[in-house]
C-alpha cells in the first residue's frame, strides 16, 4: 500500500480550527522560531480513515485469527474491559491532580489500591508497585530493588544467575542494573541443571531470575531446593511472571519463597497487546523488599486513598506517575469479572488446551522433553529438517492457513524450536483445526516439501528480504 | 461470573481422555502438593451488568470535569474523534509485536509512517518505534551518549522536567553514569555555569525547551560548543510546540526526546503515554528499541520488517542497547493518526492557537495585583509569582471548578510562590476570563 505521505496533495485538510490569528507569532522572538517546513501529510479525514482501516486489514490479530504465540499469552480481550476503561472520568484525569488534591482522584487511586491488593493475593507477595510499563521494565525495577536490598545490607554482590532458557530481557535487565550474568544450562528433563547451579553459586550472587513454568512450558521440579540454595547465599529469588497464566490459584510464588515477581498484565490479565504495547509489568515483592519500593505508593487511611512518598529506602521512580493506568484499569475489570472460580478455570483450561495439542502432535514432531506440559510446550522441527523444512517454513505455511505462527527459534536451547501456547479462550474446534494443519504439514514435509517452502502465497507480501532491509537501510518515507 | 472459556463439559472429558489423564488436577501433578495454594481469597466473579455498575461508580468518584490549566509536561489537548476510531480497530489493538512481517504489514507500515513523522517534527535523521514515556526516553538518550562517547559525566539543566530527572537517577544508580544537575538562575538556564562544567569527562548535556517553567530558550550556541568538545547534546522537547518553535536539529541537538502524550493521547491519570526519541544518523546503531525498515519481498514488492535487530535483547541478551521489548505501539499509532489529521497546516495552527490563548491569559493576568508574570518568551505555559503559597492557591481553584496550574514548590523547594500555568486550544475565552476572575478573588 502507498504510504500516507504518498497520498498527500498540497492544500488538502482534515482537522480545521477556524480563524487563526497569524500575527500572534510576533510575540515570540524570531530567533526562537522554526525555519524548516514540517512536511506532514496533507490529506482529508476520509483519506486517513480509509488508509488506516485498510492497513489494519493487513494484520493478524486475536480478534481475527488463532494466535498460539508461545510465552505471549494471546488470549481473548473481553470487550467490556475496553469499553469501561474508555470512560471520560478516567481519560480526562490529569495525573498531577493526585499531587495537588487527592480528593479529586479517589476513584482512580482506589483502582490502583484494589488491583494491588488482588495481585498480592494472587501471587502471595506482600506489596505491589504499578509503575513498570512492561515486562522488561518490571524486570529492571525488580533487579534495581534487588541491588538496593544488598547495598542496604552491605552485601557485595556482582552476579545474577539466569537459566539459559530465559527470555533475552532477563540478562539485559540485570545488566542495566549493573550486574554480570552467570548462565545455567537446562538438564535432560528441561529443569535448571541443579548440579551446575551448586557449582556456580557463591556469595557474590545477588539473585536468581527464573521463569516458572519455564519457557519450555515445564514446571521446575527442583524449585524448592533452588530457593533454599539461593537464600543460603542471601541471593534473592526473582519470578518472571511471563508464564503466570499456568498457575492461578494453584501456586503462589510468594508463598514458596520468591522475593520479587513481575506480572505481565497484558498476558495473564488479558489487556490487549496493542501491536507491541502498551503493556504493564507490575512488580510484587516480599516483606524484605517493601522498604525499597518506588514512590509514590497508594495507601488507604481512614477510608481515604492517599499518596505516600515516604518509603524509607526507596529506589526512586521508574515511571512518571503510576504506570500505564488504563492498562491497570482493564486488568482490574478482568479480575473482578472472573473472580476466584474464573481465575482458577483460566489456568486449568489453559493447561488442558496445551496438553491436548501436545498429545495430538507428539507423534508427528520431535518432542525434546517428553513430559506433561503446563500452559505451553515446545516441539522441534528436527524431524522435518531432514527434508529441509525448518521451523520458519512451518510458520509461513500456517500464515497461509490463517493461523498466526507459534513462537519460533525460542527458547534457544531447543533446535528448530516451535513454542505453542493456545490459551484457555480457544475452543476445542479451533484447536482441532490447528492440529489438522500441523499434521498436514508434517505429512507434506515428507511428500511435497516444496509446497511448504513456497509459503506464504496468500498474504499481502511474500517472504521479505530481511538482509536487504538491514544493509540498504530505509527507515522513513521519501518525501 | 464470566470466564470466556468456550468448552462444554463433554469436550473437557474428551480432551482429558485423549491426553490420558483422569482429571484436570492430574495435569498439575508436577507441582508438589506441599507447594500448592491453600487459600485463594479472591471475591466471586461478577457479570457484565455488575461490573459496569461498579466501575462507573468508581469513575464518578473522580473530579474529571475541572477546567484544566495544569500542565507540567502533560497537557489537556483536544483529540479528534478519528484517532479513537483507528486505535479501536481490533486488528491493531489485539495484534502482537510484528515479528511475522507477512502477518503484520498494517502495524509495520504504521510504525514506518510514525518514524517518518517524528523525523519531520524534530528535523533529526531517525526515530525508533517508541519508548515507554518521556522520562524513560531521556534515560535511553543518556545511555546512548554514555555508550558512544565512553564517558561517565552527564550535565542536566534543572529546567528539565523533575519527573524525568528522577527516573534518570533511579535508572543510573548502579551504572557508570555520574549526573550533575545544574541550578537554574531563578527559572532560567545558567548557560555560563553549564559551559564551565563541560569538560573532557562529559558524555552529554541535557536541556529542555520550553523548560519546566514554560520558558523558551535558544540552546544552539551551547550545543555547538558542547559538540565541538565531543559531548552529545540532548534536547527534551514538547511535540506540539514544534509547530512553531525551533527544531532540535536547528538547535544543533544530537538526540531529542519527548513525552508524546500531547499527540492524541488522553491524560488518563498518567498513562499509557509515549516515549519519543530521534537521533542524528551517527547514533542510529546505538539507539534502543524496535525500528521498522522498508525492503522488498521475494517478488520485488515493497514490504516492511523489523530491522537492525542485532541491537536488541532477544538477539544480544546482556549486550543489548537496552532491555526494552514491549513498547507503546498503540500510542505511537494514535500519534501517527493525530499528526495525519492535523497535517502540515493544522499542526502549525494548533501551535498558534495555544500561543494565542496563552498570550490572552498573560495579558489579562498582568493587570492583577499580587501576581507577577515571569519575564521571557513562552509557548503555552508560563510561570507567575504569587503573593501566596501556590499550592494553597491551586487547591482553592479546585473548590471552584478549576485545576488552576501546577505549584512549582512540589519540585523546587525555594519556589513555593511560583505557579506554572498552562493554556491549551481547548480553553474558551469565557473559561479564561472566569479563571482570571477567580485568581483575582483569591489573591
Amino acid at each position: 500500500m502507498k504510504t500516507i505521505f504518498e497520498k498527500s496533495i498540497q492544500g488538502k485538510r482534515a482537522v480545521q480550527f477556524g480563524k487563526i490569528n497569524n500575527k500572534i507569532i510576533k510575540k515570540i522572538d524570531e530567533k526562537f522560531l522554526r525555519k524548516t517546513e514540517i512536511k506532514l501529510p496533507e490529506v482529508s479525514e476520509l483519506d486517513i480513515i480509509r488508509h488506516y482501516i485498510n492497513l489494519s486489514k493487513l494484520n493478524f490479530s486475536v480478534d481475527t485469527e488463532f494466535y498460539p504465540l508461545g510465552s505471549c499469552t494471546m488470549k481473548y480481550n473481553p470487550k467490556i474491559c475496553e469499553k469501561l476503561a474508555m470512560q471520560k472520568e478516567f481519560l480526562n484525569l490529569h495525573p498531577f491532580l493526585s499531587y495537588i488534591d487527592e480528593n479529586t482522584v479517589q476513584g482512580a487511586l482506589e483502582i490502583i489500591y484494589e488491583i494491588s491488593d488482588l495481585l498480592c493475593e494472587i501471587t502471595g507477595m506482600e506489596k505491589i508497585t504499578t509503575q513498570p510499563y512492561a515486562g522488561a521494565h518490571g524486570e529492571l525495577t525488580g533487579v534495581l530493588l534487588m541491588a538496593a536490598y544488598h547495598k542496604n545490607k552491605g552485601n557485595n554482590k556482582k552476579f545474577v544467575i539466569i537459566p539459559d532458557s530465559a527470555h533475552g530481557t532477563n540478562p539485559a535487565s540485570a545488566a542495566m542494573a549493573g550486574y554480570s550474568i552467570i548462565s545455567i544450562p537446562v538438564d535432560k528433563d528441561g529443569n535448571m541443571d541443579i548440579n551446575i547451579l551448586k557449582e556456580k553459586i557463591n556469595d557474590e550472587v545477588a539473585g536468581i531470575m527464573m521463569t516458572v513454568p519455564s519457557t519450555l512450558g515445564l514446571f521446575e521440579n527442583n524449585i524448592k531446593e533452588i530457593i533454599e540454595i539461593a537464600h543460603k547465599y542471601d541471593a534473592l529469588m526473582y519470578y518472571d511472571g511471563a508464564n503466570l497464566n499456568a498457575i492461578l490459584g494453584k501456586l503462589k510464588p510468594g508463598e514458596i519463597g520468591f522475593d520479587i515477581i513481575h506480572i505481565n498484565l497484558h498476558k495473564t490479565f488479558s489487556t490487549p497487546h496493542g501491536g507491541g504495547g502498551p503493556g504493564s509489568g507490575v512488580i510484587g515483592v516480599s516483606k524484605k523488599l517493601v522498604d525499597f519500593l518506588p514512590v509514590p505508593i497508594v495507601i488507604k487511611e481512614n477510608e481515604k486513598f492517599k499518596l505516600d512518598f515516604n518509603v524509607k529506602n526507596t529506589i526512586g521512580s521508574v515511571a512518571s506517575f503510576f504506570g500505564n493506568f488504563q492498562v491497570l484499569l482493564k486488568a482490574f475489570i478482568y479480575i473482578i469479572l472472573l473472580g476466584k472460580e474464573g481465575l482458577i478455570a483460566v489456568s486449568e483450561i489453559a493447561v488442558l488446551n496445551a496438553n491436548y495439542i501436545l498429545a495430538k502432535l507428539k507423534n508427528f514432531y520431535d518432542l525434546p522433553y517428553n513430559r506433561k506440559c503446563m500452559h505451553e510446550f515446545v516441539i522441534s522441527a528436527k524431524k522435518q529438517l531432514k527434508n529441509d523444512i525448518r521451523a520458519i517454513d512451518i510458520a509461513k505455511y500456517l500464515i497461509d492457513n490463517k493461523i498466526h505462527p507459534p513462537t519460533i527459534y525460542f527458547p534457544l536451547v531447543v533446535e528448530e524450536a516451535i513454542m505453542i501456547e493456545p490459551t484457555e479462550t480457544e475452543s476445542k474446534q479451533t484447536l482441532d483445526e490447528f492440529i489438522e494443519i500441523m499434521v498436514k504439514i508434517a505429512e507434506l514435509s515428507e511428500k511435497d516439501p516444496d509446497k511448504i517452502k513456497q509459503a506464504p502465497e496468500k498474504t499481502p507480501i511474500l517472504r521479505p528480504d530481511e538482509t536487504k532491509a538491514a544493509r540498504e537501510l530505509k527507515l522513513k518515507c521519501d518525501i | 461470573m464470566s470466564d470466556f472459556i468456550p468448552h462444554t463439559k463433554e469436550e473437557i472429558n474428551q480432551m482429558l481422555k485423549i491426553i490420558g489423564v483422569n482429571s484436570i488436577d492430574d495435569l498439575f501433578s508436577d507441582i508438589p502438593q506441599n507447594l500448592r495454594t491453600k487459600k485463594f481469597n479472591i471475591p466471586e466473579g461478577l457479570n457484565e451488568i455488575e461490573v459496569e455498575r461498579k466501575i462507573t461508580k468508581l469513575a464518578n468518584k473522580n473530579k474529571s470535569d475541572l477546567i484544566c490549566f495544569t500542565g507540567g509536561g502533560y497537557y489537556d489537548h483536544f483529540i479528534p474523534a478519528a484517532v479513537d476510531t483507528i486505535s479501536a480497530r481490533s486488528e491493531f489493538y489485539t495484534a502482537y509485536t510484528p515479528y511475522q512481517p507477512e502477518a503484520s504489514q498494517g502495524t509495520l507500515q504504521a510504525i514506518f509512517e510514525y518514524q517518518t513523522m517524528i523525523t519531520q517534527l524534530t528535523g533529526l535523521d531517525y526515530s525508533n518505534a517508541s519508548l515507554y514515556d518521556g522520562g524513560t526516553a531521556l534515560y535511553e538518550a543518556i545511555a546512548i551518549a554514555v555508550r558512544t562517547n565512553n564517558k561517565e559525566k552527564i550535565i542536566i539543566d534543572k529546567g528539565v522536567n523533575p519527573l524525568f530527572r528522577k527516573i534518570v537517577k533511579t535508572y543510573s544508580i548502579n551504572l557508570p553514569i555520574k549526573i550533575t544537575e545544574v541550578e537554574l538562575k531563578d527559572i532560567y538556564t545558567d548557560k555560563d555555569k553549564i559551559k564551565k562544567l563541560l569538560d573532557d569527562e562529559t558524555a552529554a548535556i541535557v536541556t529542555q525547551n520550553p523548560n519546566f517553567f514554560g520558558v523558551i530558550e535558544d540552546y544552539e550556541d551551547l550545543f555547538s560548543y558542547a559538540r565541538e568538545k565531543g559531548i552529545s547534546a540532548i534536547l527534551v522537547f514538547y511535540p506540539v510546540s514544534l509547530g512553531i518553535l525551533k527544531t532540535p536539529k536547528e538547535m544543533k541537538a544530537d538526540i531529542a526526546v519527548a513525552e508524546g502524550q500531547s499527540l492524541g493521547l488522553p491524560l488518563c491519570f498518567g498513562g499509557p503515554y509515549l516515549g519519543i526519541i530521534a537521533v542524528d544518523k551517527k547514533y542510529l546503531r546505538k539507539m534502543p528499541g524496535r525500528i521498522v525498515g522498508e525492503t522488498k519481498d521475494k517478488e520485488g514488492k515493497k514490504a516492511y520488517v523489523l530491522t537492525l535487530q542485532a541491537r536488541e535483547q532477544h538477539i544480544r541478551r546482556e549486550k543489548a542497547m537496552s532491555n526494552i521489548c514491549s513498547n507503546q505501539a498503540l500510542c505511537a499509532l494514535r500519534a501517527t493518526v493525530f499528526l495525519s489529521l492535523l497535517g502540515k497546516k493544522g499542526f502549525e495552527e494548533l501551535a498558534l492557537l495555544n500561543l494565542e490563548k496563552t498570550e490572552y491569559l498573560k495579558e489579562k493576568l498582568s493587570k492583577i495585583n499580587n501576581l507577577k508574570i515571569k519575564e521571557g518568551d513562552t509557548f503555552n505555559e508560563f510561570t507567575a509569582e504569587v503573593k501566596k503559597d501556590a499550592f494553597a492557591l491551586v487547591k482553592e481553584t479546585i473548590n471552584r471548578g478549576f485545576s488552576g496550574g501546577l505549584p512549582a514548590g512540589f519540585f523546587y523547594e525555594d519556589k513555593k510562590n511560583y505557579l506554572i500555568i498552562s493554556v491549551t486550544e481547548k480553553r474558551t475565552k469565557e473559561e479564561i476570563d472566569a479563571f482570571c476572575d477567580i485568581l483575582k478573588e483569591i489573591l
